[in-house]
C-alpha cells in the first residue's frame, strides 16, 4: 500500500473534570503519515499543543499492542473507530483521507464518568469483577495442564470468552449504556471450567446485582456490543448469562 | 419482557389460524364457528383476561425498560454509529410497539370491543365475518391493516428471537434454529393477516 500524509481536522471532546460541561474543541494535525496509529496522531497533536503552551488532550493508553484494554476513543461514531475488531491503538491512519474531519469523543455511560477529556473511570468493570469474578477455591501447586480433563469445545468457548480485556466498548456503545456483554464474558469463561463450577451462581447472581448497582442499562439484545467488541466477544454469552442468572434465582443462590 | 412477549406470540398463532377459516371461501360459516367457540367457550374468555393483563404488562415493561434505559446515558454521542453497528428494529422496538399499540386501539374498537360490548348487553354476537367484509371494504382501513402487519413483522423479527435469548434458550446450539424460525414466523403470521383485508377488499373471496 502507497504510504501518504494528510491533513486533518479534529474535533475532540474537552472536559476539565466530572463536574465540567465539556465542548469540542478544534485542532488542525498536518503531515500525519498514514502508517502511524491513530493514537500516535494523538501524541503529534499533544506535542503540537505543548509547543504551542496549551494544554494537551487527555487520553488513556498503555499496551498500544491491542491487548490491555485502557484505550477507549468513540471515534466519528464508532468505539474504537471503524475497523473490525480493533482497539483504538490498533487502528492506523491509512483509514483516513487527506482533509478529513474526525470527531472524538469520551465512552459515554453514566457509570464511566469523565475523569478529564476522552479518560473515563472504569472502575464500575472492578467492582463488577470483585463482586464475583473470581475462583476463590485453593488451588495449591500450578497442577498439571491435562489433569483436570475438560471437553474441546468447552475449553475453546471458555477461552473465546476468557479474551475480554475489560475496555468498555460494549458498554460505550450500547444505545442502552449496557454491560452485558462484559459480565457475561466474565461469568462465561469462569462457569465453562470445572474451577469456576462450585461459585457459579453466587457469581451470576453478584455479578448482575453490582452490573446494576453501577448504574448500567439493560439488556436488549441490539447486538451492537459483539459488533464494536475489539475480541469479537459473542453474545451467545449473554445467553449463557441469562441462564446461569436464572438458574440461580430459581434456585436461591444468592450472597445476599 | 420476554415471557409476556411468547405468549402474546402463542397468541398470535391462535388468533391467525382462527381468522385464516376465512380462506375456505365458505361464506364465514367454518370462520364464524371458530368465533363463536373463542367467543362463548369459559376457558378461552378466562385466558382473554390473562391476555389483555399480559398485554398490559408487556407495555408497562417495555415503557419502564425505555426509561430507564434512556437515564443511564445522560450525556448522549454527538456522532452515533447507527445502522453501522445494529439493525435499526432491534433499537425500534418502543417505536414500533407504539405503532402496534394504535393499530390495536383501531383494530379492537372495529371488531372485538363491539363484540364484546354486544355479548354484555344480552343482544349476543356481531356476525363478525360480515363486519370484516364491510370494514375491508374502505381503501384507508385496508391500508391501516397492511402497515399494522408490517410494524408487526418487525416487531417480530427482534422479539422473536430476542426473548429466547433472554430466557438464556438462543444458544450456540439453537441460536440459528431459533432466529430461523422466528424470522419465517415474522413473515408468515403477518403476511396470513395482510392478505385478509386484501382479499376481501379485491374480492379474492366473498
Amino acid at each position: 500500500m502507497e504510504h501518504y500524509h494528510m491533513n486533518l481536522t479534529l474535533k475532540v471532546w474537552k472536559q476539565k473534570n466530572n463536574n465540567d460541561k465539556g465542548r469540542f474543541e478544534t485542532y488542525q494535525v498536518k503531515n500525519i503519515s498514514s502508517e502511524m496509529s491513530f493514537l500516535e496522531m494523538f501524541d503529534v497533536l499533544n506535542e503540537q499543543l505543548i509547543a504551542e503552551g496549551k494544554e494537551p488532550v487527555a487520553f488513556d493508553h498503555d499496551c498500544r499492542e491491542g491487548i490491555c484494554g485502557m484505550c477507549s476513543m468513540h471515534i466519528n461514531g464508532r468505539a474504537h473507530g471503524p475497523w473490525h475488531e480493533t482497539t483504538t491503538c490498533q487502528l492506523h491512519m491509512r483509514q483516513y483521507k487527506d482533509g478529513d474531519t474526525i470527531v472524538v469523543e469520551p465512552w459515554r455511560a453514566n457509570a464511566f464518568p469523565v475523569i478529564k477529556d476522552l479518560v473515563v473511570d472504569r472502575t464500575s468493570f472492578d467492582r463488577i469483577i470483585q463482586a464475583g469474578g473470581y475462583v476463590s477455591v485453593n488451588t495449591g501447586n500450578a497442577v498439571d495442564a491435562n489433569a483436570l480433563p475438560i471437553e474441546k469445545q468447552k475449553a475453546d468457548e471458555a477461552f473465546a470468552a476468557a479474551a475480554c480485556i475489560g475496555c468498555g466498548a460494549c458498554a460505550a456503545a450500547c444505545p442502552n449504556a449496557s454491560a452485558m456483554l462484559f459480565v457475561s464474558a466474565k461469568v462465561s469463561h469462569l462457569a465453562l471450567l470445572p474451577q469456576g463450577d462450585p461459585e457459579r451462581k453466587i457469581r451470576a447472581t453478584n455479578m448482575v446485582l453490582q452490573m446494576d448497582k453501577e448504574g448500567f442499562g439493560s439488556c436488549t439484545n441490539i447486538g451492537a456490543c459483539e459488533a464494536e467488541c475489539p475480541k469479537g466477544i459473542s453474545i451467545e454469552n449473554i445467553a449463557r448469562l441469562n441462564r446461569e442468572y436464572l438458574g440461580a434465582a430459581f434456585s436461591g443462590s444468592s450472597n445476599e | 419482557m420476554s415471557l409476556t412477549g411468547i405468549f402474546l406470540i402463542l397468541f398470535l398463532v391462535v388468533h391467525c389460524y382462527i381468522n385464516a377459516q376465512i380462506f375456505w371461501n365458505d361464506g364465514g360459516h367454518k370462520f364464524e364457528e371458530a368465533a363463536h367457540f373463542m367467543g362463548t367457550n369459559f376457558i378461552i374468555r378466562t385466558v382473554e383476561i390473562g391476555l389483555t393483563a399480559f398485554l398490559l404488562l408487556h407495555i408497562i415493561q417495555g415503557l419502564n425498560l425505555w426509561l430507564s434505559n434512556r437515564s443511564k446515558r445522560s450525556v448522549r454521542y454527538t456522532v452515533s454509529a447507527g445502522n453501522q453497528t445494529s439493525a435499526w428494529y432491534r433499537r425500534s422496538m418502543g417505536v414500533l410497539g407504539s405503532l402496534l399499540l394504535i393499530f390495536l386501539v383501531i383494530h379492537t374498537a372495529k371488531f372485538w370491543i363491539p363484540n364484546r360490548a354486544s355479548q354484555i348487553s344480552g343482544n349476543g354476537e356481531l356476525p363478525l365475518y360480515h363486519l370484516m367484509k364491510d370494514e375491508f371494504q374502505y381503501g384507508w382501513v385496508v391500508i391501516v391493516y397492511i402497515i399494522g402487519c408490517i410494524t408487526l413483522s418487525w416487531h417480530l423479527v427482534h422479539g422473536f428471537w430476542s426473548s429466547f435469548q433472554t430466557l438464556g434458550l438462543a444458544t450456540h446450539r439453537y441460536k440459528y434454529l431459533i432466529n430461523g424460525i422466528g424470522i419465517a414466523f415474522a413473515i408468515i403470521v403477518p403476511l396470513v393477516f395482510a392478505l385478509m383485508p386484501l382479499a376481501f377488499y379485491f374480492h379474492w373471496i366473498d
